[in-house]
């Protein structure tokens, strides 16, 4: 049992508090994804669970043992940087056997180990390397090479594909989800991008100025966001966001030209409501004259309309097939009232 | 003429033939000589940019080659001559360099030397780490550093002064002045020593000036090499399990190799060199002659040019291939 459990964690920096009681259940073997905006504090919350800030409240268990004091060798973690951190004046091999060296193994276990993580991770052939003859993926590679070779009980990734350009970033990305399934250890992964998040994770932990905004897997945070911020976070591209006033069993939305029949709890009469709806949700419809499209985006399978509402509001829309609408043109929306979200205006959160 | 006058004057003709030199230079190569019009325009313009370095280099290049090449091949000329009553040279070969390696107080200089070559280096290179590496994370570091840097600033015969009073001997019976002595009575040493007339350790009392200069240049330079450390690297090692003695050792000095060798080079040609310490405090008594001051011994006290220019020789002869090595890694690291 070798999950990760955070304890109403607190990190301050003399005066200001930048973590704010965090409480956190990672399963033994789950893929935790933290993902927010930068300044968020989910890298802050990643190295406190690996030893590098100090906690100032609250406790870290990972597996039985409380690790919020420990030293972060001891805390059978490994970690893998945004920037690699590679040794530059140690070969590949090296790189990789260096913890282990650290911590006293023999000679030939190191190589035993070293040889057994080149081999899943492909880096044989360089092996006898430094880091400076190495591409950027490569070089990713060895810093992942360096933490499995510790045979940590938990790997922390700290936005590990953000130094590599588009493409190789999506071959690591499946790279690091077979590497997983391989391995089957806890992983807690840090990223800003919510595509890494959606698609590596088990369980997303939607974070904002310190705060947990919300908990789950992915289609879960998708499809049930709790506030306006994860709703917006999640989904690319993001929610549409449109202003109404909830009326008589009723949201009436002048954004949308109608009133969108939804049943809400007496509570919310005429309360003030964001509207969400996700582009992918909606359809045009050619015949209405409501909407103007100030510009299209051709992606080729899909393509993105972005609608001025008659109130100015901006309306994403995603097309698929052969009939797609061009800039100029007006229009109208179509949607299924089930797939509206409304989110108080005061509060943001959702109204169900 | 009123010399503040006769001052301005030679200033407005300095820099005013400076800016003329460069600027009429350039005109002539543009205008003159290779005009961008025309025909050959095009070949004009390469033709013209492969000549201005060489138009603007030139003045830096004569006065190198005056005051810094000449003399070396005249001083080299020197070493094999020697000077005859009435402005009178004769050649003599090899014999100026045989007579004075057979000289003691010579093999004396270049053996004194070599330990300066081996203690001054390292001690200052050794301090300035260990100060850089110390200071790095603390509040009063900057202050300690600002501190430590200070001898830099002063003159290598001012230091000389001050460290002459440190290591003053005064009668047993009157007050020490001097702070070694003092301290030496006050740890229950006997008599007050003349610090710097005991052979052999003399010359490591004249190092502690130059290694008390030379430790500020190491550390300001050492500290922002450290400084320029991925600090991921060290966090790496961190959760790898390193101590601090392995980060430092196997992590930190590693990535600054380069870094070092260069202040170790640079404080190893200053070394070589040093002629003020031990002018002003022993002048070469009591065994504690280095080449330089030896140089100068020949040269403007014995009157002795050929001697004189043939030590100037050796000096360097030492010191080239230190300077190549250490403008080899300067470059190296600058790229």
């Amino acid at each position: 049992m070798t999950g990760v459990t955070l304890n109403s964690v607190i990190k301050k920096y003399g005066e200001t508090q930048v973590i704010h009681g965090v409480d956190l259940e990672i399963e033994d073997g789950e893929f935790c994804v933290f993902v927010g905006p930068s300044g968020c504090g989910k890298s802050t919350l990643l190295r406190m669970v690996a030893g590098l800030e100090e906690t100032t409240g609250g406790q870290i268990h990972i597996g039985a043992r409380d690790v919020t004091k420990l030293d972060p060798s001891e805390r059978g973690v490994a970690m893998v940087f945004q920037t690699y951190a590679l040794y530059p004046h140690m070969t590949v091999k090296e790189n990789m056997g260096f913890g282990l060296k650290m911590n006293g193994h023999p000679k030939n276990v190191i190589d035993e180990k070293v040889a057994e993580a080149s081999r899943i991770l492909k880096l044989d052939e360089y092996l006898d390397r430094k880091p400076a003859a190495l591409s950027g993926g490569q070089r990713q590679r060895v810093s992942i090479g360096r933490a499995i070779v510790r045979g940590p009980e938990v790997f922390l990734f700290d936005e590990p594909l953000s130094n590599l350009d588009a493409e190789l970033r999506v071959d690591m990305r499946v790279e690091i989800s077979r590497l997983h399934r391989e391995i089957g250890a806890t992983m807690i992964y840090v990223t800003h991008d919510q595509v890494e998040a959606m698609t590596l994770a088990d369980k997303i932990v939607v974070l904002r100025k310190g705060v947990i905004e919300q908990v789950g897997a992915p289609m879960e945070l998708y499809r049930d966001p709790n506030n306006k911020f994860v709703g917006g976070f999640i989904g690319s591209p993001s929610m549409n966001f449109v202003g109404g006033t909830i009326k008589n069993g009723g949201v009436d939305v002048p954004g949308l030209g109608r009133t969108v029949a939804k049943s809400v709890a007496a509570a919310h009469e005429s309360k003030a409501v964001h509207v969400g709806l996700r582009p992918e949700h909606l359809s045009l419809d050619p015949a209405g004259d409501t909407f103007r499209v100030d510009l299209t985006e051709s992606l080729g399978g899909v393509s993105y309309a972005y609608l001025q509402a008659p109130t100015g509001e901006r309306i994403v829309v995603e097309e698929r097939g052969d009939d797609r609408v061009s800039e100029g043109d007006s229009v109208g929306l179509n949607f299924e009232t089930e797939r509206v979200y409304l989110f108080d205006a005061e509060t943001e959160m959702r109204i169900r | 003429m009123h010399p503040a006058l006769q001052g301005l004057i030679t200033i407005i003709i300095g820099v005013g033939g400076c800016v003329g030199y460069y600027y009429g230079a350039n005109m002539l190569l543009d205008k003159v000589l290779f005009p961008a019009k025309g025909p050959n325009a095009g070949r004009n313009i390469n033709r013209a940019g492969m000549i201005r370095p060489w138009i603007f280099l030139f003045p830096a290049l004569c006065l190198l080659g005056l005051y810094l090449a000449y003399p070396v091949f005249a001083t080299l000329r020197l070493s094999f001559l020697e000077r005859l009553p009435g402005n009178e040279y004769a050649f003599v070969g090899l014999e100026n360099y045989t007579k004075m390696f057979a000289e003691p107080k010579f093999n004396e200089a270049l053996l004194n030397n070599m330990l300066w070559l081996i203690v001054v280096p390292a001690a200052s290179t050794g301090f300035g780490l260990l100060v850089a590496q110390l200071t790095d994370r603390l509040r009063w570091g900057s202050v300690a550093k600002s501190i430590i840097f200070m001898p830099m600033a002063i003159s290598f015969v001012g230091a000389a002064v001050i460290f002459k009073l440190v290591y003053e001997a005064r009668p047993e019976d009157v007050a020490q002045i001097g702070i070694l002595n003092h301290l030496y009575l006050l740890f229950g040493g006997d008599a007050p020593q003349q610090w710097l007339q005991i052979p052999f350790w003399n010359s490591f009392f004249l190092m502690v000036v130059l290694i008390w200069i030379q430790t500020g240049f190491a550390m300001v330079i050492l500290s922002a090499a450290l400084r320029g450390i991925p600090e991921e690297t060290i966090e790496a090692a961190i959760i790898d399990g390193a101590n601090p003695f392995q980060i430092f050792f196997k992590i930190k000095i590693p990535q600054i190799t380069s870094t070092i060798v260069v202040v170790w080079t640079t404080i190893t040609i200053a070394t070589l060199k040093v002629f003020d310490i031990v002018f002003a405090m022993t002048n070469g008594q009591w065994e504690t002659q280095v080449l330089a001051n030896y140089m100068y011994d020949k040269l403007f006290r014995a009157n002795d040019w050929g001697m004189g220019s043939a030590s100037a020789m050796i000096i360097m002869l030492l010191v080239t291939p230190i300077l190549v090595w250490n403008v080899y890694n300067a470059r190296k690291e600058m790229r």
